[in-house]
């Protein structure tokens, strides 16, 4: 999977351009972002903005990704859709990522 | 017709029956445990097989029924679906085990049947009433 990154001084922003991170996606997801995140800010703000749906193997690949980061490193989430949030708030997930409304609003 | 392609077809007649978007998702993430589970569980092993959908869209209800060939569940019994526990370090955070758990939180009722060689799964929800005469 393709990831879009912008760096801005202490918060790099990973971009899902892809609409779907679910079970045919998860593992194309999680390698895209290891590389992503191998190197630069330990501070990294995935922006969900264009994923509409994400299911139980996604929300997996997406605590791995943060898991995946190691020990001191930070992983936010930003621009939940309403669909993906609904999975979030039910598995109890929202309460182990902080979520930003919006990607550029991070600070 | 893949898993995505399924759910994808069965949102666009939800929508066009006036199901709100809201009720579409719950119906989707739920669909897309059940299938992935039939996918990677009865169907383990092969990289195809055939799932039969069928969705019935009554007043304040839909009922969908899922039927494929593969393999049974272990004991013929539905997994429980507990949520998986939240520990308190990174580490020790759960990276699965949410399906069950979402299925059984989002629908009404969930029923399960090992019959003629096949498994037929029947999830009913409770979706908002739909007047389709009012447009």
């Amino acid at each position: 999977m393709e990831l879009l990154e912008t760096c801005h001084d202490t918060v790099k922003i990973v971009t899902v351009p892809e609409s779907r991170i679910d079970a045919a996606a998860a593992i194309r997801f999680k390698d895209a972002m290891r590389a992503a995140t191998a190197e630069g800010p330990d501070h990294v703000v995935l922006d969900l903005s264009n994923v509409a749906f994400v299911d139980s193997s996604g929300l997996g690949a997406i605590v791995a990704a943060m898991k995946q980061m190691g020990e001191g490193r930070r992983l936010d989430l930003a621009g939940l859709t309403p669909d993906v949030a609904k999975v979030f708030r039910l598995t109890r997930m929202d309460s182990v990522f902080v979520i930003h409304d919006r990607a550029d609003a991070t600070g | 017709m893949s898993v995505r392609g399924l759910l994808s077809a069965l949102r666009a007649r939800l929508r066009a029956h006036g199901l709100p978007e809201s009720a579409c998702g719950t119906v989707e993430i739920v669909l897309a445990e059940a299938l992935n589970n039939i996918a990677e569980h009865a169907y383990a092993g092969t990289d195809r097989g055939e799932i039969g959908l069928h969705a019935r869209l009554g007043p304040a209800e839909l009922v969908c029924t899922l039927s494929d060939r593969g393999a049974a569940f272990p004991a013929q019994v539905l997994p429980e679906g507990r949520l998986p526990e939240i520990g308190p370090g990174q580490d020790t955070l759960p990276e699965g085990g949410f399906g069950w758990f979402l299925i059984r939180s989002l629908t009404r009722d969930i029923h399960y049947a090992r019959e003629a060689g096949g498994n037929r799964l029947t999830l009913r929800f409770d979706v908002p009433d739909i007047d389709e005469t009012a447009t």
